[in-house]
């Protein structure tokens, strides 16, 4: 047991205490250190999976206070697959870090010690089960993703913070509201104990409105999205990875989480079914936009805004099949959407530019990056074999057995949708007539910063292989009330 | 050990694939070694897996994607005739575009690409099951797109956008189509004869709404009307491209997915039974009458022979639309058949267009005596397809024929009647002009050379001609495809 407790207490300690560490340290050792600290935790995650697989669910009492008072950690089968997405895709991003963001100059020295914290944030907001620590954490992690889209200057980036910013602390009022209405009804903050006392009457639907309003405006879903494409669009090299493949995650599975264990047996079929209406508004409106964006990453930064919209048909079907759908709808699209933008990071470092007409020779000038980019565009188009295909499999099977035709029509015309924004790139790459628009002097990228993109964009078609370890955890911690077989 | 050698079967092609990419534009032998390697090995394959499926030892390779749905990929009689096929016509063709292309541009992507369309073929052949089928049927998609824009230029590109548009809207019915399927009846392997057998007569109108679903998701590749508008416009490719398109991957992979889907997943009693054989059969039917209408109409030569696949591959879908032993085995033999007329006429199509430039019919005057073998490979292979006696073409019209007749289905008669005078209207005014009529002064690309035919490209056709002519005339030898497919439709009807 001891041997857990240090593996949870690993996940947040240490990149939490990166950024004191690495102050002490001169300039190159940083980097290093910081990635060693990336690389321990897979291993921390170890043996947990350990104990979760063997059918136990881990709970530590923080310094052995136990609640309402004290503070618990808490880790079942989602959590730990949300921890394994984040430390996989941590461990490319970062390799990908030392050269884009090298330790020893300025962009550096402000990436690695933001890029710790926010790790610690997330891997604290995954293990947490109580309302208030949820709040603390997600505040973390937004103020740090906040300072990394400022960290190159540009003027259209400082811009997009800012919004990101004002946007992120509006909801966060929103939310913290919810947990003083909450709190002072049930005398409890944590998630299992206030889902036992928080009865159903006008407080606890305020509560949860606000709650999930906060954290729709977090996750970017449409219409509350309007902050995303330009963040992740124009956010530096890795950053627009770490932000669309984990931050948003991290919001949406909150909004999971409170919406499945805390409401989970209340009867709200109207607004599950609007919250479905909100992922089908993203995953239309989120298409059509990408088809017209004139930048790359613009493209890419909306197809998150759509791609996201398919975890919310959870909400109107909210059977186990649903479920399995969505966590691996998180898994996959986190895996490729990180890989298309270091994919997308190295093209626009080695060309100078991301403008889609500037593209048009790309398949000689940089063809292992484009084929990353490819393969992750094949798994978010859900095209076989890749992760996205099952996920999107899984999603249609789910909406088939509870004949929700509706449902299963709009994830068919998404992902026709999303091939069309997504061949338009690649047809672009490879196949334009006048193949002379591109900038004729070009530097390409470190290998290293490739490489990274590849495994990622690898990994996001061998999701597509290796579904059965994967829905055995999901399946071992479904919520515990209100949802169909 | 024998269950990897399905799996080898796919990855072989792939790998060559992916090493051809690696290996880069510049160089050549190493990459002309590897595809012919890895097309000798396929055929090394498909024969050691033939002997054992005669010896009852088929292997299967079996994974699972998720649970209770398997990747499935195994070899039975008719995925072998599959197989046989596309290795051998792989090989040719790999040959014929060796030197087609030589010292063109982007080599690597093209032939990189060409071996994962064939992987994919492979993948189709063998699929034990639908689910199985449909990822490589997608496969197949995502690597033919690159060979039908590969030229680039703006006719190119147009023709793969509606490529893509036609196929993944087919495949997204086909998807919802196979998870309603599903959910029915489970997910289950093809079986001989069908296993759906035992669904209750209440969800009868479930299973025809899926079974037109499956057949559109099919039927885009298949080129069926109104879903053929695709092929014609896809005549931008190169000619090996377009060769292998018409006569092996594409539109006979959804020939071959509807031969699946009649016989192994619904079989052709419950077809029947359900009345989607007479709607598959008037579709089929309307089909071969369109395609060979508008081939008549088409003034350029790669265009007139699309619309004449739009029309043949029908043939495929009509033979097994209309049941019973002679014209499911007049269909399925035509699967075979088709291929190697249609191969050799692409291959001389793109033999004109490449040496004389020539690409019109007006244009084909006199060429018999310039180029007497492209010419004579184009004459035999067109005869066939008009489906002279004793040639292939007249044994899948044949079988098609008596087994209409024997079914009571007599409206199959005038369709395939007027289909072979519609056929010998667009295909003798082509033979005639080459051997008829004089040489014109000056041919589209100027030429100085004496002798025109080079090794790479006439040796490949003449040699698919020949085959063609071959299994027309010795039909009834014990290795022929006839004999194949008469041995495969015997288990389907007892």
């Amino acid at each position: 047991m001891t041997m857990i407790a240090e593996s949870l207490a690993g996940l947040v300690f240490i990149p939490l205490g990166m950024p004191l560490l690495v102050l002490l340290l001169p300039g190159r050792a940083r980097g290093y250190l910081c990635f060693a600290a990336v690389l321990a935790l897979p291993l921390c995650l170890l043996p947990l999976t350990q104990e979760v697989w063997s059918g136990n669910e881990i709970t530590l009492a923080l310094a052995e206070f136990h609640p309402p008072l004290g503070i618990v950690w808490y880790l079942d089968g989602l959590a730990l697959i949300m921890l394994w997405l984040t430390a996989i895709v941590a461990v490319p991003v970062s390799l990908h870090a030392l050269t884009s963001f090298p330790p020893n100059e300025e962009s550096g020295r402000g990436f690695w010690p933001l890029w710790m914290m926010l790790l610690a944030g997330i891997n604290a907001l995954f293990l947490s089960a109580d309302l208030f620590n949820l709040y603390v954490t997600l505040e973390m992690i937004t103020l740090a993703g906040v300072a990394m889209i400022g960290i190159g200057g540009k003027a259209l980036a400082l811009k997009a913070a800012m919004r990101y910013l004002l946007l992120g602390l509006l909801a966060s009022v929103l939310y913290l509201l919810a947990v003083g209405l909450i709190y002072g009804q049930t005398g409890a903050l944590d998630i299992y104990l206030v889902g036992e006392r928080l009865e159903t009457g006008h407080l606890a639907s305020t509560a949860l409105v606000l709650m999930m309003t906060g954290l729709l405006v977090k996750s970017a879903i449409f219409p509350m999205h309007v902050w995303l494409p330009a963040a992740h669009g124009n956010a530096p090299g890795p950053v627009s990875a770490i932000l669309s493949g984990l931050v948003v995650k991290v919001s949406l599975y909150m909004l999971i989480r409170i919406w499945f264990w805390i409401a989970g047996d209340w009867e709200l079929p109207a607004a599950a079914t609007a919250l479905g209406l909100l992922g089908a508004g993203a995953i239309l409106y989120g298409s059509v936009a990408a088809l017209v964006q004139p930048r790359l990453k613009m493209v890419i930064a909306y197809s998150t805004v759509a791609q996201l919209g398919y975890v919310m048909i959870l909400f109107p079907l909210a059977s186990v099949g649903a479920f399995r759908a969505a966590s691996y709808q998180l898994l996959a699209h986190g895996l490729a959407k990180a890989a298309m933008f270091l994919a997308a990071a190295n093209i626009l470092k080695s060309l100078g530019t991301d403008r889609l007409i500037a593209l048009t020779d790309l398949d000689r000038k940089m063809p292992v990056d484009l084929f990353a980019f490819t393969l992750a565009a094949v798994s978010i188009m859900g095209l076989p074999p890749s992760g996205g295909f099952l996920a999107k499999w899984l999603l249609l099977e789910a909406a088939w057995k509870q004949d929700a035709w509706g449902w299963l029509v709009l994830v068919s015309v998404g992902s026709l949708l999303s091939a069309a924004y997504l061949f338009r790139v690649i047809a672009l790459t490879c196949f334009h007539p006048g193949r002379r628009h591109g900038p004729t002097r070009w530097q390409p990228p470190p290998s290293s910063a490739t490489n990274a993109a590849l495994i990622l964009a690898l990994l996001a078609i061998a999701a597509g292989f290796t579904s059965a370890p994967v829905l055995d955890l999901i399946d071992a911690s479904l919520p515990p009330g209100g949802i169909w077989p | 050990m024998m269950e990897w050698l399905p799996l080898a079967m796919v990855m072989v092609s792939l790998i060559a694939g992916v090493a051809i990419f690696l290996l880069g534009e510049q160089r050549q032998l190493a990459r002309t070694l590897l595809n012919l390697g890895a097309a000798l090995v396929k055929l090394a394959l498909v024969a050691f897996i033939s002997m054992l499926v005669i010896v009852d030892q088929a292997p299967e390779f079996r994974l699972a994607l998720l649970p209770g749905l398997d990747l499935v990929l195994r070899a039975d009689a008719l995925s072998l005739l599959f197989t046989t096929l596309s290795a051998v016509l792989w090989l040719i063709t790999t040959v014929y575009a060796i030197a087609y292309l030589e010292r063109s541009e982007n080599r690597a992507r093209f032939f990189g690409f060409f071996s994962i369309c064939v992987a994919s073929t492979m993948g189709i052949a063998m699929a034990g099951n639908l689910f199985t089928f449909f990822i490589f049927y997608e496969l197949l998609t995502l690597a033919t797109w690159p060979l039908v824009a590969h030229s680039g230029t703006r006719a190119a590109i147009l023709g793969a956008r509606s490529y893509l548009r036609y196929t993944l809207t087919g495949s997204a019915v086909f998807l919802v189509g196979l998870i309603w399927l599903y959910g029915l009846a489970g997910s289950r392997d093809f079986i001989v004869g069908g296993g759906l057998d035992e669904i209750g007569i209440d969800e009868h109108v479930e299973l025809r709404i899926i079974f037109v679903f499956l057949v559109i998701g099919m039927g885009v590749k298949a080129a069926l009307v109104p879903m053929h508008s695709w092929l014609p416009k896809a005549m931008v490719a190169p000619a090996p491209v377009s060769a292998l398109l018409h006569a092996v991957a594409v539109v006979k992979a959804g020939a071959f997915g509807l031969v699946r889907l009649v016989e192994d997943v619904y079989g052709p009693e419950l077809v029947a039974e359900l009345g989607m054989g007479h709607l598959l059969a008037v579709a089929a039917a309307f089909t071969i009458i369109y395609g060979s209408v508008m081939a008549l109409r088409q003034t350029d030569i790669k265009r007139r022979l699309a619309f004449s696949t739009v029309s043949q591959v029908s043939y495929i879908t009509l033979g097994i639309a209309v049941g019973g032993v002679m014209a499911t085995t007049g269909g399925m033999v035509h699967l075979v058949h088709q291929g190697l007329m249609k191969i050799t006429l692409f291959f001389c199509a793109g033999i004109f267009a490449a040496v004389l430039g020539v690409k019109h019919i007006d244009q084909l005057e006199g060429l018999g005596r310039r180029m007497p073998w492209t010419a004579l490979s184009f004459t035999v292979a067109g005869l066939g397809m008009i489906g002279l006696p004793p040639m292939a073409g007249f044994v899948s019209k044949y079988h098609l024929g008596a087994g209409a007749v024997a079914v009571g289905a007599w409206w199959v008669i005038p369709v395939l009647i007027a289909s072979t005078l519609l056929n010998a209207a667009y295909f003798l005014p082509l033979i005639k002009r080459m051997w008829m009529d004089p040489e014109p002064d000056q041919w589209p690309h100027p030429v100085t050379l004496s002798r025109l035919e080079t090794g790479g490209l006439v040796v490949p056709t003449v040699l698919t001609a020949a085959i063609s002519v071959l299994v027309g005339l010795f039909a009834a030898h014990p290795l022929s495809p006839l004999s194949w497919v008469l041995g495969i439709v015997t288990e389907y009807f007892p």
